[in-house]
């Protein structure tokens, strides 16, 4: 699958540029399914990359990167069975570590909050939008998270409120928001669509 | 701009070049307290001009009992810092701008490293009492040509980040071995001569660090120059700029309506756009681009001279 072209919006919505080598610095990568087609790419371009890049794959085997060889290679069921490993890759980590992401906006948004949480400034983190557009969203009523949102108007899975996907972003989580869709009429909610890229 | 009549409380040498000043409010009131990096302006009337300089503040930042500077003496320069020297003692006035920050520390550094060449200490001296009170993990460089000559030394505390490098005695600051394998989310602080700024700015490029982790202070006071004039587009006036002073202070001194902040070339404010020029701008700020520099349509008065026969200023 190729890299997602998304139309353009307000500027706190996340824009994904695509991966470039940063050559053979220290590298942590991090991929779903989809993503790994573009980590494969990436050694593609440039096999110095690899040198001294750890990846972790989430929710897929190492199958999914081919014959690409990184220094050490995890892999993590899911985003829950990720985060310990990919946060005490970026304590570890030194100045002049490179970050790569591909994959959902989930996991990019996921990953790129805790890069941040480490010190990371959000735009030196190299992005690559693959595969699902489903979106990550928290309910700026609950505060609780919902993941893999597909439609809009969808239904917070804490509260049950019916919730309009913004494109405003949080990047401190790494989440979009989802503000009640009718505070002001209750009951009237507009017709459900699929969300668009 | 809001000012402040400060009464010196204290004068006291550092080393041969550079004196300690404390300020406080003669009523003893509390002055408005500041954050680590800011710096304020002092006016320093001579004859019928003021000349004006900032000065890193060098005391603890949540202390409103009194401000305090450390100023290194420049005889080649326009007599800012000579006044300082020989003019100001204990128990005289003197009128100061509120602090402002241009060097602020970013806090959301996990680490913070902070380089101080020579006289280029003096921020740092207010930031490190706030990393200490903020708790936030620090080490601190300080580079100078020997010991007689590094005021800083009676002023830092006693740690185990903390680094004096006294080039005279072989210990030379080595900036690889500083930089390289500092933990994700550090972020680099220096002041001091160019060459430093310089220095550092390449070897975190070279480590690849992000840019937003690289920040640098390099304002100093104005330099001497040649006598020059310049035009006033709005009424036609022509100001004479002396020898031992700055455009600014020229204008000033005219009459002429201007914005500044820092007086060091740093921070932007004073901006102004040429509208005739004949001859060469002698750019010495740190704000203008390399472009903007070349198409000299763009000048800053607190730090830059001319060279030529006409230029005219759109004030
Ligand atoms: S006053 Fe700050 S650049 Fe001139």
């Amino acid at each position: 699958m190729p890299k997602t072209e998304f139309s353009p919006s307000i500027d706190s919505r996340p824009t994904y540029s695509g991966l470039v080598s940063q050559g053979a610095a220290p590298a942590i990568m991090v991929a779903d399914e989809a993503g790994a087609q573009a980590l494969t790419d990436l050694a593609a371009s440039d096999a110095s990359v690899m040198d001294h890049a750890h990846v972790v794959l989430v929710g897929c085997g190492a199958a999914a990167l081919g014959d690409v060889k990184p220094v050490a290679l995890h892999e993590a069921p899911d985003f829950d069975a990720a985060t310990p490993l990919v946060t005490q890759l970026l304590n570890t980590a030194r100045m002049g570590t490179q970050i790569y992401l591909a994959g959902s906006e989930g996991l990019i948004g996921h990953v790129s909050a805790l890069a941040f949480a480490a010190g990371m400034p959000v735009d030196e983190i190299q992005m690559e939008h693959r595969g699902s557009i489903a979106r990550r969203m928290q309910c700026v009523h609950c505060k609780g998270i919902t993941e893999d949102v597909t439609t809009d108007p969808f239904t917070c899975a804490h509260c049950g409120l019916t919730l309009f996907v913004r494109d405003h972003f949080s990047r401190r989580l790494g989440v979009f928001q989802g503000v009640c869709v009718d505070a002001e009429t209750p009951g009237v909610v507009p017709e459900t669509v699929e969300i668009q890229a | 701009m809001k000012k402040l009549t400060l009464k010196v409380t204290a004068v006291e040498h550092l080393s041969p070049l550079v004196k300690r000043f404390r300020f406080e409010d003669p009523t003893g009131a509390s002055l408005p307290v500041f954050s680590g990096g800011a710096h304020l302006t002092v006016e320093m009337p001579e004859g019928d001009t003021i000349r004006r300089n900032s000065y890193s503040l060098i005391s603890d930042p949540y202390d409103g009992s009194g401000y305090e500077i450390a100023v290194r003496r420049e005889d080649k320069g326009r007599g800012g810092s000579l006044y300082m020297h020989t003019k100001v003692s204990e128990g005289d006035d003197i009128t100061v701008s509120l602090p402002s920050n241009l060097f602020q520390l970013d806090l959301r550094a996990k680490k913070h490293v902070l380089i101080g060449g020579g006289i280029g200490i003096t921020p740092f001296l207010s930031q490190l009492r706030q990393l200490d009170m903020e708790q936030k993990p620090y080490e601190l460089h300080y580079a100078a040509r020997s010991r007689e000559e590094a005021a800083g030394i009676k002023l830092l505390p006693q740690a185990a980040h903390i680094h004096v490098h006294i080039s005279e005695e072989g210990s030379r600051m080595d900036l690889g071995a500083i930089l390289d394998g500092q933990p994700l989310g550090t972020h680099v602080y220096t002041c001091g001569p160019d060459g430093l700024i310089t220095a550092v700015a390449d070897q975190t490029a070279r480590l690849g660090w992000p840019k937003a982790a690289v920040h640098s202070e390099a304002f100093t006071a104005p330099p001497p120059g040649e006598p020059f004039d310049v035009v006033v587009k709005s009424s036609g006036k022509t100001v004479h700029v002396k020898a031992d002073q700055s455009l600014l202070e020229a204008l000033e001194a005219a009459k002429v309506d201007i914005d500044y902040s820092c007086r060091g070339g740093g921070c932007g404010r004073c901006q102004t756009k040429v509208t005739a020029c004949d001859g060469r701008i002698l750019h010495n700020d740190h704000w203008l681009s390399e472009d903007e520099r070349a198409a000299q349509k763009d000048i800053m008065p607190c730090m830059s001279r001319f060279k030529g026969t006409r230029l005219e200023l759109d004030l």
